[in-house]
C-alpha cells in the first residue's frame, strides 16, 4: 500500500477477463472453460466444493500453473502469466491456501521477500517500520517480527501472508480461504480490510466456504463445480439455492434456468 | 491526566519478555541453544577441547609458528569450502570441488610454466573454467531436474580426468620459486603495524554501524540494543583480535593469504546477509515454491551458486598450487573434497539447505586443519587421521541433524 493515495483502475472498470480457460493435469480436468470477470472496486467471491478447482483458479492467475488453453486479459490486453514474478508485476497479490511462507526467514523477511528495500545494501529498519504498520493495519497479534515464521501459530502465518499481499500496491488481490485458520477477531478484521481495499478501486478474488463471510462482503458469487462454472449470484440469493448450485442438486429452479439459458446459447450457435 | 509514552512499535505485545540488561543477554543465548539455535557453539568447544588436548601431547602445537603454517593451509581448503557453503545454503552439493580445485591448479601450471601466458591470464582463465562448470551443473539441475549429487558426481569423474590430461606423462609441473605467486602461497606476511591496524577494525566497523542503526531504530521508534552491550561486544572482540595478532607476530605473522580468505569470507557473508541475493538464498534453500511464488527467479538462484561454488574451488585450487608451489596430478585428490564440505557443516551451515553462514567456512577449516596438524605432529599415519576426521565429520552432521530436530519441536525451523 506504498502509493494508498492513487487508484490505479476506474471503479467499475473490468480489470480481469478469462475467457475458455482450461487446466489439466494428466488426464485430471481440474478447470474446463471457466469464463470470469473481475472488475475495479468489485469483491467476487469464489464458491464451490472441495475439489471444485477454485485453487486452481487462483493459482493459474497467479502464475503459478500455465492454463492449458483460455485467453487471459489483464486491463484490456491479452496477457500470460507465464510465472509468479509476471503476475506479481502485472499488480495480481496472491494469498495462497497452502500458505507460502519461508519457515526460516523471519516475519520482515518473507513479508517483503522478493521485493526487499534497496537490494544491495537492505534496509532492514525501514522494512521493519513497514512491516509494523502493516500488521498493526491488520490488527495482527504478532509478538515479535524478528522471530523466524516457525514460532508462530496458523492463524499470524495467515496474517502474515495477507499483509504481503497487499505491500505491492496491486490491482487485484486473491485471497483463497484466508479466514479459515482465524478466530473471530481476526476474520471481522480480515473482512473489513477487503471492504478497504475494495473501496480503494482494487479487485478481489475470495473462496470461502462460510456462506456467511461471502454474503457478508461479496458483490457477486461465481460456483465452480467439477471444474465449470456453475452459475454466478447475488448476495441476496437463498442459501438454498447457492448450496444447490455448489452440490449441483438438480431439481430447483436455479439449476432449471441455467440449463434453459445455455441450450438456448447453443442452439443460437448451432 | 497521566501521558503514558507511546509504546515503541516492537514492543507493545505485553506477552513477549524484554530484558536489556546483560543477564538477559546470557538468558537469551541460552534459550537459543536449548531450542537448538546452536550458531557457532559447537565450533568454540570443539576448538578448545582440540587445543587442549593437542598442546597436552605436545606443546609445539600452540607454537606460534605452527599456528601461522595452520593458518596458510587454512585458506586454501577454506576457500573452497566458501563455495560449499553457497549449495549447501540451497540444500544442494557440490561433491566435485576438488577435481575442479585439481583442475585450476593444472591449467595454471600449464598456460603459465609450460605456454609462458602471464600468470594473471593464466588465473582469470582457470577462473573462467570454473564459472563455465558452475553452470552446466546449473543447467542439469534447472532444466534437466538432475540432482546436483550425481551431476558433480560425474563432474568429479570428468573434470579429475582433463586434470591427468592437460597434465599430461610427466604428470606434475612445479611452479617457479621465486615468483609472486609461490611468495604469496608460503612467504608473504601482512607487516606487524597493519595486522595491528587491521585487528581494530572489526571493532571499529562494529561500533560505528550499531551506533548508526541504533540512531535509525530511536528515530523509528523501534527498540535498539543498550549501547553498553555493544561497546562491551566490540571490545572483547577487539582485545581477542589483537592478542591473536600479537601471538602470530611472535612466530612469523599473518600470512597474506589467510588474508585474502578473511576477505572473501567477510564478502561472501555481507552478500548473504545485507543483499536481496542472500536473502533470496537463504528462501530458495527453506521453501523453494514459496521462494518461486514471491517472484524470486529460483532458477537464476541456483545458477548463481553453482557458479560459485566452482569459481571458488578454481581459486583454492590455485592457492593450494601456489602453497605446494606445484601442480600435480594429486592436487585436490584425497580428503580435498571431503575437508572442504566437512568444514562448512562443522562450522554450522545445514546440510539441509536455508541455514548457514559464510563464517561457517572460516571456523570449520580451522578446526579440520588444527585436527590434522595435531595428528600429524603425533607422528600419526594418513590412515589413523583420515579415521578420526571422518569421525569428527560424523559428529558434526549427527549435531546438525539432532539440532535440526530440536529446531523443529521449538518453532525454529
Ligand atoms: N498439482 C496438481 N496436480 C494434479 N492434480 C491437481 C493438482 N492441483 C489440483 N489438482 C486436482 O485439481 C482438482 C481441483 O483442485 P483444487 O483446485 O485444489 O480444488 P479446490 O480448491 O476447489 O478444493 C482436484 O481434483 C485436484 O486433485
Ligand atoms: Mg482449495
Amino acid at each position: 500500500m506504498a502509493g494508498s493515495t492513487h487508484i490505479s483502475a476506474r471503479k467499475g472498470e473490468r480489470i480481469l477477463s478469462l475467457r475458455g480457460v482450461s487446466k489439466k493435469f494428466g488426464a485430471v480436468s481440474a478447470l474446463t472453460d471457466i469464463d470470469l470477470d473481475i472488475h475495479a472496486g468489485e469483491v467476487v467471491a469464489l464458491v464451490g466444493d472441495n475439489g471444485a478447482g477454485k485453487s486452481t483458479l487462483v493459482k493459474v492467475l497467479a502464475g503459478v500453473h500455465q492454463p492449458t488453453s483460455g485467453t487471459v486479459e489483464f486491463m484490456g490486453r491479452q496477457v500470460t502469466m507465464d510465472s509468479p514474478a509476471a503476475a506479481l508485476n502485472m499488480g495480481i497479490a496472491t494469498v495462497f491456501q497452502d500458505l507460502a511462507l519461508c519457515e526460516n526467514l523471519d516475519v520482515v523477511a518473507n513479508l517483503f521477500l522478493g521485493h526487499e528495500m534497496s537490494p544491495w545494501r537492505l534496509d532492514e529498519v525501514q522494512m521493519e517500520v513497514r512491516a509494523w504498520t502493516l500488521l498493526k493495519e491488520l490488527a495482527a497479534r504478532i509478538p515479535s517480527v524478528r522471530e523466524p515464521i516457525a514460532s508462530l501459530s496458523g492463524g499470524q502465518r495467515q496474517t502474515v501472508a495477507i499483509a504481503r499481499s497487499l505491500l505491492l500496491d496491486p490491482k487485484i488481490i486473491m485471497l483463497d480461504e484466508p479466514t479459515a485458520a482465524l478466530g473471530v477477531a481476526q476474520t471481522a478484521e480480515v473482512l473489513n480490510l477487503i471492504e478497504r481495499v475494495r473501496d480503494r478501486g482494487l479487485g478481489v478474488i475470495i473462496i470461502s466456504h462460510n456462506m456467511e463471510d461471502v454474503r457478508a462482503v461479496a458483490d457477486r458469487i461465481v460456483v465452480l463445480r467439477l471444474g465449470r462454472n456453475n452459475g454466478v449470484f447475488t448476495p441476496e440469493t437463498s442459501n438454498q439455492e447457492l448450496v444447490a448450485a455448489i452440490t449441483g442438486a438438480t431439481e430447483n429452479a436455479v439449476s432449471r434456468r441455467n440449463e434453459r439459458l445455455e441450450s438456448e446459447a447453443r442452439g443460437e450457435h448451432a | 491526566m497521566t501521558q503514558n509514552p507511546t509504546p515503541m512499535l516492537d514492543r507493545s505485545d505485553a506477552r513477549v519478555r524484554h530484558d536489556d540488561s546483560l543477564m538477559g543477554a546470557v538468558r537469551e543465548f541460552l534459550d537459543r541453544v536449548k531450542s537448538g539455535d546452536l550458531g557457532m557453539l559447537p565450533v568454540a568447544i570443539g576448538l578448545v577441547v582440540i587445543s587442549v588436548v593437542f598442546s597436552a601431547l605436545n606443546p609445539v602445537f600452540l607454537a606460534p609458528n605452527n599456528l601461522v603454517n595452520m593458518l596458510f593451509d587454512c585458506a586454501t581448503v577454506g576457500v573452497i569450502s566458501l563455495g560449499i557453503v553457497c549449495v549447501l545454503m540451497l540444500g544442494e552439493i557440490d561433491l566435485s570441488v576438488g577435481s575442479m580445485s585439481g583442475f585450476a591448479s593444472a591449467m595454471v601450471g600449464v598456460l603459465w610454466v609450460n605456454m609462458g601466458l602471464p600468470v594473471g591470464l593464466a588465473i582469470l582463465a582457470a577462473l573462467i573454467v570454473g564459472a563455465l562448470v558452475g553452470s552446466i551443473y546449473a543447467f542439469l539441475f534447472n532444466k534437466l531436474g538432475m540432482p546436483s549429487f550425481i551431476s558433480t558426481l560425474s563432474g568429479l569423474l570428468a573434470i579429475l580426468g582433463m586434470q591427468l590430461y592437460i597434465l599430461g606423462p610427466t604428470g606434475s609441473i612445479n611452479l617457479p620459486f621465486a615468483s609472486a605467486l609461490v611468495g604469496f602461497g608460503q612467504l608473504w606476511i601482512i607487516p606487524k603495524w597493519l595486522s595491528h591496524l587491521l585487528a581494530l577494525l572489526p571493532g571499529a566497523v562494529m561500533v560505528l554501524t550499531g551506533m548508526s542503526v541504533m540512531r535509525r531504530r530511536t528515530a523509528a521508534n523501534l527498540s535498539a540494543q543498550p549501547l553498553g552491550r555493544l561497546v562491551l561486544k566490540a571490545a572483547v572482540l577487539t582485545a581477542a583480535l589483537e592478542f591473536a595478532v600479537w601471538y602470530l607476530n611472535l612466530g612469523r605473522g599473518v600470512p597474506l593469504m589467510f588474508g585474502l580468505f578473511v576477505a572473501l569470507v567477510v564478502a561472501l557473508n555481507y552478500a548473504l546477509t545485507r543483499t536481496q541475493w542472500g536473502r533470496s538464498m537463504f528462501a530458495v534453500g527453506g521453501n523453494r515454491e514459496a521462494a518461486r511464488r514471491s517472484g524470486i527467479n529460483v532458477k537464476r538462484i541456483y545458477l548463481s551458486a553453482f557458479m560459485l561454488c566452482s569459481t571458488f574451488a578454481a581459486l583454492g585450487g590455485m592457492l593450494s598450487a601456489s602453497r605446494l608451489a606445484s601442480s600435480s596430478q594429486q592436487a585436490g585428490t584425497g580428503d580435498v573434497n571431503l575437508n572442504a564440505i566437512a568444514a562448512a557443516v562443522i562450522g554450522g551451515t545445514s546440510l539441509f539447505g536455508g541455514r548457514g553462514s559464510a563464517w561457517s567456512a572460516l571456523l570449520g577449516i580451522i578446526v579440520i586443519q588444527a585436527i590434522s596438524n595435531g595428528l600429524t605432529l603425533l607422528n600419526l599415519s594418513s590412515s589413523l587421521r583420515y579415521m578420526i576426521t571422518g569421525g569428527v565429520l560424523a559428529t558434526a552432521v549427527i549435531v546438525d541433524s539432532l539440532a535440526r530436530r530440536s529446531r523443529v519441536s521449538h518453532g525454529r525451523a
